[in-house]
């Protein structure tokens, strides 16, 4: 049942992942992809009734520390800037965000 | 200076009384990846003058008895952050990175006195299972140059068999430490999910990735385990169980009267039959020295490569979009808005196996297929860990084959991505269960001569009786003793 | 401690704002959730370094609450549907060609309200924002400063003909940054909705932006269909229980809410409704007003100052009462000096002064000469004084002349230079006159 994921999926996901591909690599990928869904679609003969997600391994509950903030150093912040491709006055400097949109 | 020939706990005696010193041993290792390196391809970036100016300093100060690991030459995985030393994750996204702060297990190896001698190779971003996605060129398998090492640990690994370190850092997402440990005959365990601190480690399954260490003996694996163990403020999900002396029991370890189960999946017709045989004597030694040996079945083992590759991957996708070209790494050129500098960045900085999983992963998360895909998969993720619990309910180890086969040729499973994926079957339930499990070295393949890894799997905090266990194997064993021959060696 | 969507980098949950979450919670008539975990929402942003925020999307902190808000004289109940804590973005300010990006709050807590689609006009809308804004200040969680982004707010609106039940194509306007910008963006968008739909077109879902210069608002977005989030049970923070006795613990320590301080003003101290709401519009002058209750002040006269001398200073000042040296010992302080005759309430007025800088009442009245002459044995031969001065007084008063009363009294005054208590003068005048 490889229908879930076709070619024009495949674009769409890379759209999302902020991936691009050629379409020589499209070729080569697209069936790759196929295969490894279809080995996803295994999944579908378990019986999962009532089985609820495991989505950690962890054991721990609760996990809090108290509301104390914490300076970080100007080294620290001179560190990370230095990192950046592209900084200004002390921002991160990227070309113009175009569609104006914020979260 | 041999290391095949030593351990850590000779190497601190000999520290303590004067017979030698660190700067002898970090030397010695340099000089041997001086002759395997160009072999071997172990390591990403190596740290000579650093490593030798700490040794110098230790030596100054003198090595007390208490400090075990002080002097110890050992390797990090190159996913790893190590402060001022370039940390890449083998991607070309990291290519020229240096971190601004050490990995909480690096911390502690620091504070013990440990030695990092280098950064060892790894797939990239730990994704793989041969080391052959690395940027920086695959790594060699040092019994077999035309093998792979295993992946994703397949640097630190080889390091080991190499003889170049000690031990070596590793980290176990879906069996990238035990993979390359039984690929290259020696000893790797993954602890349980929270033992060790994710704190500083590159993610890439964050519900699955841990810590462990890749070493030549099981008291060395034990001992430097300890070291890097326990809660950590700054990883919620490192536990807060205590953490034992592992290697303080070990002498007086026995198996008489331990319950094994043996899967009937981990020794049936999927496995190489020279890997089969090699684990039915293993498991017969065993049973010799007064363990109890029963077939059990973990019947959705192999829905456990789906599971795994959808979730881990989905956990990848999210996880490596942080490598964007904007506050650090690689940034593609000839950027003309935003949204270049996002596609073009992540088109050309990362590799094909890398973009296969992170497509796969925001597949699997995407509208309309999450519940198909990510959802459906963490339930049987839940069906994998009670099988698990059930099994442990009257048995205190799991064993069985590490690995399907021995270590494939180099090139021969790359452009399978499916193949290769299934290479991890019985590896991938031990983080999808989030249980510890380690590989040992259990002897060799009559086929091609290779080293076989067996698989222990314990209960979750229960490291001590897998310890335990390798440990009386590795004592009544000969495999241990056998060595890659390298750089001349005879 | 960084983020900065940092390899290796990892949360850490401050108990704080889950502590936070569920006193909003309890603020606003919510149920706590008692098994949550966090999600993460996925997007390419540069102000969003890991390209996922924190949040919880399947398990909010609290869900189903409500606030009642009066618009008109009539009362209505809102809705609100869960209130969830998420991490915050960075701050991207743009020009020409590029974009800038600061993470400095970046990943800091925020709550995050949504309310039911209750809300059926304009006014409705900052009317649900006033009494959101004023009960999550009565919790002290923060300050709920809309201009110093401690308040945000994003709006959806949609329109559909009388009787109908199901609900129009909405839009939404993002961090607007006043409740009057909030009042005119929704008029404006009703408005624009309504004109589209009765000349037969169709509103597009879409986010947009209110341009207060313009009183209009502009269409941001373009891109369809281009929000995919990929929610998924963020891995690395684990799941959080919350416990009923935790809950009983909270409630506890939380502080009153506006509407039973009301009650409480109104049927203990006696005062008037007006009184009451003028005192509970914000928890810094309410619980001044308690606490300057509790110095054993009269209520009805702290309620007078409060909201006459102390807010017209306020006022004129543009400064928040946290922000003077007025304190409640010492507004009780002089309010007492008043009852018990001390000052006049002419001295009150300069003694009222002296506390707003932050002096203590009896002394600044002492330092600067402000003590009213009360004591009789001191006053009466004055008042003989004045008597044996003023015989035709005297004689006016047995005439029955009041006049006489008020000139004398006004001698005495003149006599003390302004110091002498007209309560006890007349008593004493009074008494000798009559004995006349």
């Amino acid at each position: 049942m490889a229908a879930n994921l076709d070619r024009e999926q495949v674009k769409h996901v890379a759209e999302l992942a902020k991936l691009s591909f050629t379409d020589a690599e499209l070729d080569k990928f697209v069936p790759q992809l196929e295969a490894i869904v279809e080995l996803f679609d295994q999944l579908e003969e378990v019986d999962t009734t009532g089985v609820a997600p495991m989505t950690t391994a962890t054991d721990e509950v609760n996990v809090m520390r108290e509301d104390v903030a914490v300076k970080s150093s100007d080294e620290l912040r001179q560190a990370l800037l230095d990192n950046a491709p592209e900084t200004e006055n002390g921002l991160i400097k990227v070309p113009a965000i175009l569609d104006g949109s914020e979260d | 200076m041999d290391f095949n020939q030593t351990d850590i706990t000779q190497l601190h005696a000999d520290l303590v009384a004067g017979k030698v010193t660190a700067t002898e041993l970090v030397e010695a290792s340099l000089k041997r990846m001086d002759a395997t390196e160009a072999d071997v391809n172990a390591f990403v970036n190596r740290n000579d003058e650093a490593a030798l100016k700490q040794a110098q300093a230790l030596d100054a100060a003198g090595i007390k008895e208490d400090q075990l690991l002080a002097g110890i030459p050992l390797a990090v995985k190159d996913n790893i952050l190590t402060q001022g030393l370039t940390t890449t994750a083998s991607s070309k996204m990291l290519e020229h990175f240096t971190p601004v702060f050490d990995a909480t297990v690096v911390e502690k190896l620091n504070q013990a006195g440990a030695i990092n001698v280098g950064k060892t190779n790894l797939d990239e971003f730990a994704m793989g299972s041969s080391t052959e996605t690395s940027y920086f060129g695959t790594t060699k398998n040092p019994w077999d140059l035309t093998r792979v090492p295993g992946g994703s640990s397949g640097g630190s690994a080889a390091a080991v068999a190499a003889g170049d370190v000690l031990g070596a850092l590793g980290t176990d997402t879906g069996g990238s430490i035990r993979m390359p440990s039984a690929f290259n005959g020696v000893v790797g365990m993954k602890p349980t999910y929270g033992r060790v601190s994710r704190w500083g480690v590159i993610a890439f399954g964050s519900s699955f990735d841990q810590v462990g260490w890749i070493t030549r003996t099981v008291k060395d694996n034990a001992i430097l385990m300890s070291a890097i163990s326990g809660q950590d403020d700054h990883d919620m999900t490192s536990s807060h169980q205590a953490v034992p002396d592992f290697a303080a029991g070990l002498d007086e370890a026995s198996v008489k009267g331990l319950r094994i189960a043996v899967p009937k999946e981990y020794v049936s017709d999927a496995i190489d039959e020279d890997v089969r045989e090699v684990i039915e004597a293993g498991l017969k030694h065993l049973e010799s020295l007064g363990a109890i040996v029963d077939e059990v079945s973990l019947p959705h083992t192999k829905y456990g490569v789906p599971v795994y590759y959808i979730l881990a991957s989905s956990e990848a996708s999210s996880n490596l979009q942080r490598f964007d070209g904007i506050r650090y790494g690689f940034r593609a050129d000839d950027v003309k808005n935003l949204e270049d500098v996002y596609v073009k960045t992540r088109s050309e900085g990362f590799g094909e196996e890398v973009k296969r999983r992170i497509m796969l992963g925001t597949f699997s998360l995407s509208a309309g297929f999450y519940d198909a895909y990510f959802n459906k998969a963490a339930k049987v993720r839940r069906l994998i860990a009670q099988d698990f619990e059930k099994v442990f309910e009257d048995h205190d180890v799991i064993i069985g084959a590490t690995g399907v086969s021995t270590a494939f040729k180099i090139g021969e499973d790359i452009d399978d991505p499916k193949k290769m994926y299934y290479n991890d079957i019985l590896t991938v339930t031990a983080n999808l269960a989030g249980v510890p499990a380690m590989s040992i070295p259990a002897g060799f393949s009559k086929k091609n001569g290779m080293p076989v890894g067996m698989q222990l799997i314990g209960k979750k905090y229960d490291e001590q009786t897998l310890y335990n266990t390798a440990y009386v194997f590795e004592q009544t064993t000969d495999a241990h003793n056998h060595h890659a021959k390298l750089g001349g060696d005879q | 401690m960084l983020d900065w969507g940092y390899p290796g980098v990892l949360p850490t949950l401050n108990k704080g704002v889950v502590k936070a979450g569920i006193m909003a919670g309890l603020a606003l008539h919510a149920e706590i959730n008692p098994n949550m975990h966090f999600d993460r929402k996925n997007y390419f942003y540069p102000d969003n370094p890991k390209a996922y925020q924190i949040t919880q999307s399947e398990t909010p902190i609290a869900h189903d609450g409500w606030v009642e808000i009066e618009v008109d004289g009539k009362k209505k109940k809102i809705g609100i549907a869960e209130m969830h804590i998420e991490e915050d973005a960075g701050k991207n300010t743009h020009t020409g060609q590029y974009s800038y990006v600061d993470l400095n709050r970046q990943g800091t807590p925020l709550i995050e309200i949504v309310s039911k689609p209750d809300i059926a006009s304009p006014d409705e809308a900052v009317a649900y924002l006033e009494a959101l804004r004023q009960r999550i200040q009565f919790t002290g969680i923060s300050d709920v400063k809309m201009e110093e982004g401690s308040m945000r707010v994003d709006t959806n609106i949609s329109v559909r003909p009388y009787g109908a039940k199901e609900f129009g194509t909405k839009t939404e306007m993002k961090n607007i940054n006043s409740f009057n910008y909030v009042r005119n963006a929704l008029n404006f968008e009703q408005e624009r909705h309504q004109k589209v739909l009765l000349a037969g077109g169709q509103i597009v879902q879409e986010t947009r932006r209110y341009d207060e210069a313009t009183k209009s608002t502009i269409s941001m977005r373009t891109k369809e269909g281009s929000d995919d989030y990929r929610y998924f049970p963020e891995p690395d923070v684990p799941a959080v229980h919350v416990s009923d006795d935790w809950i009983a613990e909270i409630t506890a320590e939380m502080p009153q809410m506006p509407g039973e301080r009301r009650a409480h003003y109104v049927n203990d101290l006696g005062l008037t409704d007006y009184d009451a709401m003028v005192l509970t519009q914000t928890k810094e002058m309410s619980d001044f007003f308690e606490a300057t209750v509790a110095e054993g002040a009269d209520a009805r006269k702290v309620a007078n100052y409060l909201m006459n001398d102390v807010n017209s200073y306020l006022n004129t000042e543009h400064v928040d009462l946290p922000q003077t040296k007025l304190t409640p010992a010492n507004l009780a302080g002089m309010i007492k000096l008043i009852d018990d005759g001390t000052i006049s309430s002419k001295m009150a007025k300069k003694v009222f002064q002296g506390i707003l800088q932050g002096e203590e009442p009896a002394e600044f009245a002492k330092k600067n000469g402000l003590v009213q002459l009360s004591d009789p044995a001191q006053l009466q031969p004055i008042v003989d004084e004045i008597l044996a001065n003023n015989p035709q007084s005297i004689e006016d008063f047995k005439n029955g002349k009041d006049r006489a009363v008020g000139f004398l009294v006004g001698q005495i005054m003149k006599q003390t230079k302004g110091t002498a208590n007209p309560g006890v003068v007349n008593k004493l005048l009074m008494q000798a006159l009559n004995a006349q």
